[in-house]
């Protein structure tokens, strides 16, 4: 099994010799940790840092700029990458092999479930490139088989074996939580397995309330502790390895960017608190919203106030540079002859666009996209503006008559006027925005991050700088904050409105794959697709499952007398195939919930589990029509013939769509001159 | 209330005196001063509109819930969401459910069904311990199932409480199931009535609401551009009036507008005007500086487009009309202008992945005319159907590049007089709304010459053939309208998190008097609401440290009491839960009073657990009546909050900013102090 499982996936694992799909993210990535650059991804660093460390052990250095899918690699080293991967994906048709082999105690049920993932397309196609995917779908495997093989022993509780599949169950979970937060799921099974398993021996009144403390211990020692553990190690790691300041940066909070050498934060010197006078950079708290910017253009006709443009920026520009001023003088506060004033919570201010000379100012015109907020605007010539550009500064939670610090203060601005908040409501302005941010004054005075800035830059040549190593942050503290980046670059992930997307209801039923690679007939097409005969197999066996195994809950529940073997039977199909489903229902209902864009690639970790499902599935019923038969020759006979038929069929199909995986070139399946025009059963498929 | 309805019989006289009393002052507290204000209140704004609608049999549309709500207060029966409250008045002074209840919301309807639901399926399960199959049996069976359609019709959040009995009736059904004694015919009979009383009765029930929904709302009204064309033909007056008497047949010659069927972000109709695309665009690329093509929100001349043979001539329909049918080649002509509908391989003006559509002008540069088009009707039911008007839903299929014709959802800059762009979208990657078109209005070109073609277009069409829609066509694209009608999630000022409610960190100004500062808040009995939390915890606690020791084999409780205060758990923190967890999964603007159904469940948990603490856990006399003495004392200080903040649930008394300023216990709390 595993032999043909490595020959199906290394099989042309070359080809093609240029970047697919998702590809130029992870294998960017890849190059990121190489190079020790710091970036910014909504999936936790296990997976890429694998990646990279198998690209870096094969001796790809890092070079390769992966900019677009298509891209030929040419002389670099890549194939270590996608071996690493292909090695992973490889090795679930084992696992699978395995899981059900000790769920089922049948070699039959193994090898079914071994030959419908061995035969699944899907499964090779996704097997074969730098994805997440197959690591994945490998650390949630190996989880399940450490959990069914601990299950086994545990007649035999704290001997060897029962502590090292109980540990390993526990590595296995933060791998796969460590490459993707998917790996919450399999988490989820885990955890009602043992909770299941504790309350079973909690019941059993033999055991000592001593004993059963001790059990709950192991577990949680090796199942909480042990996976928690190993999760923030990946972290701690993933932040020593990126030292280097790169794409990443401006998605993070100041204090985080004066970690990473190259950051014009890093080992910076700053005076620390503003006085009058000081350029300073204000950023926005809520993350990925960037700083306060303007430039020398004006809102369009029609959209509130013909004035200057107020918006957020990510990136470092001059433009995002302000001077604060006193709001009733425009003496120039750097004269020497004048002393030096701090500003302070409360103080009435006014800020100065350095590159415009153009005062911070809002007025009650609607703001561009939120139309309940208030219109923010550059206005005045050379400082001289009207009242409009008085804002009160003020410190959250803090009491009057305190100085403002530098980067630890967190502001708000309070339009004096109209006594709104300034703030940034995060939504992308049109082209004459330069799809930059829009900033509005909300008259909400609700507390939101949003309404939240603290100041980055700040010069000023009248004070003493100090050193900024004081703020550096605790490992907790990144650790958290880059929870929370992800966790909003996830949410941020919408479909629009008018695209074509994928909905979880079309994943079961096989409706429609992924292009990988190549579009026209000229191309090199990979296309990603399910084995149908498999995935509809598996969706029929999911039904007669749900059917089967009710009647026979209902049986056992009126008292029904079973006879032995139909009782061993069901017991195999009610428990070890009861997990299995349990494990398809958490790895695919989450997903109807989710708000974010979705891919068909989802569905893999959810099929692994239908299939293997199948296998016990089939071996159970074919096993109950041979009992119920009266020769045992006949018996026998339709027995190994039902299975022959499944294998053999499953292994036709995968003789007739293994172009899909391979890769084909020609003309497109529409075209009736295709060799895979016979092929095209769902109109949606366009390979 | 629990309690209540396992006493024995003797008592009964006393119960209802208890019933009648709480009634009372349920009833008293509620309608004190009901006429009060007379000026519209919060979201009144919206109910109000919707009950005159009604009124009007206006069609309109609603995202938050089916029309049940709606129906019942425009019957004039507001009063029904009141006489509802006395069933749980145990505690009759919670501040928040009388200000809600007071006014004309849809939440009081709710709770009330959420309650007579669970109440009915206790007085079921009882009566099942009886006499199955009697007549009360049935009563209580039955009026379950439709209290929660009721519920489900008044508003979506319904649900909950629905799958929550569900649930309690499946398990009760599973122990069924393992009763032995029963034989099989009669497991059967129970179970073939709970499903029919629980899914089959309910299912009809709201099937009925939208059946009076729509035979009550016949006419068009301001919601119609959200739905079909064909659901808007079978309202009166509106799109009916146009459509009605159109040829059925879109033939070769027909003069049809095409409307696109997602209509997202606005409804819209194909469109083509004399304007040019800019030879150059603001980011350097160039266009082919041919004739807009453009899909338009509002009723136009310019919409008018005419079928041609590309085999033919003549624009008018021949006489007996060619019909056009799935696969056919066609090409269609602007009326105005007449260009022809075209597209090539340039880059669409703001979609640079999918081609520009545009109406042929021949500059003689060697760029070809595109204009053949193949008729794809999706709905089909042969392949040799004929393209009818508002019923087929059609892509057009370009034959050289076969790109089809899409609603990109972008709105063009000033140059485009910011109407929608529409593209020819290359990679059809499956099927999408914004592809699919069909003819909304519709008539047979008769004129071949221009001038007299111009002024056909711009009189009315009017012929005869009227045509029906289904109640179930109807009713399924209501329903999925409202699931997925989008309300803008605009932020609104008493907006509030779930986290905010369990705590109370918010209110809702609901109305202020226009010249004194008497005003009415949504706000609760803060005592209240914090007991009930504390009520929940406690259950929570014990429940867990009964059920381990249960496990153990020790058991605290004797079997019926356990089961008695399982059950109560089950519905009252259940009922807490369904209805208050799914919050943090909604992504819509949540306000205070979307926590009220949980609560009141909450508040139901409040005296089973006091009872339970004061039967089971005071062991000695003293322990009791110190218990005892703190409930009193509970009890009095809730009653003097209640009293306290009486003035901002009634909004009878105008208070001076100094008393105002000293109700705003917490700093959250938005109470309206004017300046002076």
């Amino acid at each position: 099994v595993t032999l043909l499982s490595f020959a199906t996936r290394f099989h042309r694992l070359d080809e093609p010799p240029h970047i697919c799909w998702d590809e130029t993210h992870f294998g960017k990535m890849g190059s990121y940790y190489i190079n020790r650059t710091f970036f910014f991804d909504v999936h936790p660093p296990l997976g890429k840092m694998l990646i990279g460390l198998a690209g870096y052990l094969s001796g790809y250095d890092g070079t390769f700029l992966f900019q677009k899918p298509g891209d030929k690699y040419e002389h670099h080293n890549y194939m270590g990458m996608r071996g690493f991967c292909a090695f992973l994906g490889s090795l679930l048709v084992p696992f699978a092999y395995l899981t059900v082999l000790e769920l089922s105690r049948s070699l039959p049920a193994a090898l079914l479930s071994a030959a419908l993932l061995t035969f699944d397309t899907g499964c090779l196609t996704l097997s074969q490139y730098i994805l997440l995917d197959p690591i994945l779908m490998f650390f949630i495997m190996a989880a399940m088989l450490s959990m069914v093989k601990y299950n086994s022993c545990a007649d035999r509780p704290f001997s060897a074996p029962w502590w090292f599949w109980l540990s390993l169950t526990g590595i296995n979970l933060a791998g796969a939580l460590g490459v993707k937060f998917v790996g919450l799921f399999i988490i989820l099974q885990v955890g009602w397995n043992t909770i299941s398993d504790l309350w079973h021996l909690f019941g059993d009144l033999s055991l000592s309330v001593v004993t059963v403390g001790k059990h709950l211990t192991a577990r949680v020692l090796c199942l909480i502790v042990l996976p928690l553990t190993l999760y923030t190690a990946t972290y701690a790691v993933h932040f020593m390895v990126l030292n280097k300041s790169g794409p990443g940066d401006g998605f993070f909070s100041s204090a985080f960017q004066a970690r990473l050498s190259g950051n014009n934060l890093h080992n910076a010197s700053i005076p620390e608190h503003l006085a009058y006078g000081s350029v300073i950079t204000v950023k926005n708290l809520r993350m990925a919203i960037g700083y306060l910017h303007s430039h020398r253009h004006l809102y369009p006709e029609g959209i509130g106030a013909r004035q200057q443009q107020v918006t957020t920026y990510l990136h470092k520009d001059y433009n995002n540079l302000w001077i604060i001023k006193k709001h009733n003088t425009n003496a120039d506060p750097l004269d020497p002859s004048f002393p030096v004033e701090f500003v302070r919570h409360g103080d009435i201010i006014r800020l100065e666009h350095k590159e415009t000379s153009r005062n911070l100012h809002s007025h009650y015109h609607e703001a561009p996209l939120t139309r309940k907020h208030y219109q923010v605007t550059g206005y005045g010539i050379n400082g001289t503006g009207d009242s409009n550009d008085f804002w009160r500064i003020e410190v959250v939670n803090r009491k009057f008559g305190n100085r403002i610090k530098v980067l630890r203060s967190r502001i708000r601005l309070i339009h004096l006027v109209t006594g709104c908040v300034l703030g940034s409501s995060g939504k992308v302005l049109p082209k004459w925005g330069w799809e930059q941010l829009e900033v509005t004054c909300t008259p909400y005075l609700k507390e939101t991050l949003n309404s939240i800035w603290n100041v980055e830059d700040h010069i000023n040549p009248k004070l003493p700088n100090i050193s900024l190593d004081v703020l550096h942050p605790t490992f907790p503290e990144i650790l958290l904050e880059s929870h929370m980046v992800m966790i909003r670059g996830n949410n941020g992930l919408k479909p629009k409105d008018n695209e074509f997307t994928s909905k979880p209801w079309h994943w079961p039923i096989n409706y429609q794959g992924l292009r990988f690679s190549g579009i026209n007939d000229t191309d090199f097409r990979v296309y990603l697709l399910g084995n149908p005969v498999v995935w509809w197999l598996n969706l029929l066996s999911i039904v007669l499952y749900v059917l089967l195994g009710s009647i026979i809950a209902i049986a056992v529940q009126r008292g029904a007398h079973l006879p032995a073997e139909v009782e061993g039977l069901s017991q195999v199909l009610l428990q070890g195939g009861g997990q299995l489903l349990l494990g398809w229902m958490l790895h695919y209902f989450p997903f109807f919930l989710m708000g974010r864009i979705l891919y068909f690639h989802h569905y893999f970790p959810a099929m692994l589990f239908s299939s293997m499902l199948t296998g016990i599935l089939w071996d159970t019923v074919l096993q109950l029509c041979a009992w119920s038969l009266a020769s045992p020759f006949l018996a026998r006979g339709m027995y190994a013939a039902g299975l022959l038929s499944l294998l053999l069929g499953t292994a036709y199909s995968f003789y007739l769509f293994h172009p899909l995986a391979y890769g084909m070139v020609g003309p497109l399946a529409q075209d009736p001159r295709s060799p895979m025009a016979g092929l095209r059963w769902l109109e949606s498929w366009d390979f | 209330m629990l309690g209540f309805l396992e006493r024995p019989v003797v008592v009964t006289a006393d119960i209802n005196l208890n019933v009648v009393a709480l009634t009372a002052v349920g009833l008293l507290s509620r309608l004190w001063q009901l006429a009060y204000p007379r000026a519209v209140v919060f979201d009144e704004v919206y109910y109000g509109q919707y009950i005159s609608f009604y009124m009007k049999r206006i069609f309109f549309l609603d995202g938050s819930g089916p029309p049940f709500g709606h129906m019942l207060l425009a019957l004039g029966g507001y009063l029904g969401g009141f006489d509802g409250n006395f069933l749980w008045n145990r505690i009759g002074a919670e501040n928040a459910l009388i200000t809600q209840a007071r006014l004309m919301l849809l939440e009081s309807v709710l709770i009330f069904f959420n309650l007579l639901a669970v109440l009915s399926y206790l007085k079921f399960a009882n009566s099942q311990k009886q006499r199955p199959f009697s007549l009360r049996w049935w009563f209580w069976l039955t009026l379950t199932g439709m209290a929660c359609s009721c519920a489900v019709g008044v508003k979506y959040v319904g649900v909950f409480t629905y799958l929550l009995v569900l649930a309690v009736a499946g398990v009760h059904a599973w122990h069924l199931i393992g009763d032995r004694t029963l034989s099989h015919v009669r497991v059967l009979c129970h179970l073939l009535a709970r499903a029919a009383a629980l899914l089959v009765v309910p299912a009809l029930m709201y099937l009925l609401f939208f059946y009076v929904h729509l035979t009550l709302v016949c006419r068009s009204g301001p919601h119609d551009q959200i739905m079909s064309s064909a659901f808007q033909a079978s309202l009166e007056g509106g799109l009916a009036r146009i459509t009605q008497g159109q040829p059925l047949e879109v033939a070769y010659g027909s003069q049809v507008t095409l409307k696109n069927v997602f209509g997202k972000p606005v409804p819209c109709w194909l469109h083509s005007h004399q304007s040019t695309y800019p030879m150059i665009y603001e980011n350097g690329r160039g266009s082919s500086h041919q004739q807009q093509v453009t899909c338009y929100p509002f009723k136009d001349v310019n919409n008018w487009w005419i079928v041609k043979d590309p085999g033919r001539h003549p624009l008018v329909v021949s006489n007996p009309p060619r019909p056009v049918r799935h696969g056919d080649i066609v090409q269609l002509v602007h009326g105005m202008t007449t260009r022809f509908l075209n597209t090539h391989d340039v880059a669409a003006p703001l979609s640079p992945h999918s081609q520009e559509v545009s109406c042929y002008v021949d500059y003689n540069i060697s760029m070809p005319s595109q204009n053949l088009w193949r008729l794809d009707i999706v709905n089909r039911e042969s392949d040799t159907e004929v393209w009818k008007t508002i019923l087929s839903e059609v892509r057009l299929v370009h034959v050289n590049t076969s790109a089809v014709l899409k609603l990109s959802g972008a709105h063009l800059p000033d140059w485009g007089f910011r109407q929608l762009e529409v593209v020819g979208e290359k990679l059809s990657r499956g099927y999408h709304e914004s592809m699919v078109w069909n003819v909304e209005e519709h008539r047979y070109g008769k004129s071949q010459e221009q001038k007299e073609r111009e002024l056909e277009l711009h009189s009315p069409a009017q012929m005869d053939v009227s045509r029906n829609l289904s109640f179930m066509a109807r009713f399924l694209e209501l329903q999925w309208r409202m699931l997925t009608v989008k309300s803008d999630d605009s932020e609104h000022k008493y907006s509030s998190s779930p986290l905010d409610w369990v705590t109370l960190d918010t209110s809702i100004a609901y109305w202020l008097h226009p010249r004194t500062s008497a005003q009415i808040h949504l706000l609760g009995n803060i005592v209240i609401w914090a007991s009930a939390g504390l009520a929940t915890a406690v259950y929570a606690l014990l429940f867990f440290w009964y059920l381990l020791r249960r496990r153990r084999c020790i058991r605290d409780l004797p079997e019926g009491c356990w089961l008695r205060w399982v059950l109560a758990g089950a519905l009252c923190a259940g009922g807490w839960a369904v209805n208050y967890l799914p919050f943090f999964l909604m992504e819509k603007t949540l306000f205070l009073y979307h926590y009220l159904p949980a609560l009141t469940f909450q508040i139901l948990l409040l005296p089973v657990v006091l009872q339970h603490v004061a039967d089971h856990l005071c062991r000695s006399p003293l322990l009791r009546s110190v218990f005892g003495s703190l409930v009193v004392a509970w009890y009095s200080c809730a009653c003097h909050v209640f009293n306290t903040l009486r003035p901002l649930t009634y909004g009878d008394r105008s208070l001076s900013p100094g008393e105002l300023r000293a109700l705003r216990w917490k700093d959250t709390w938005d109470i309206l102090i004017r300046k002076y």
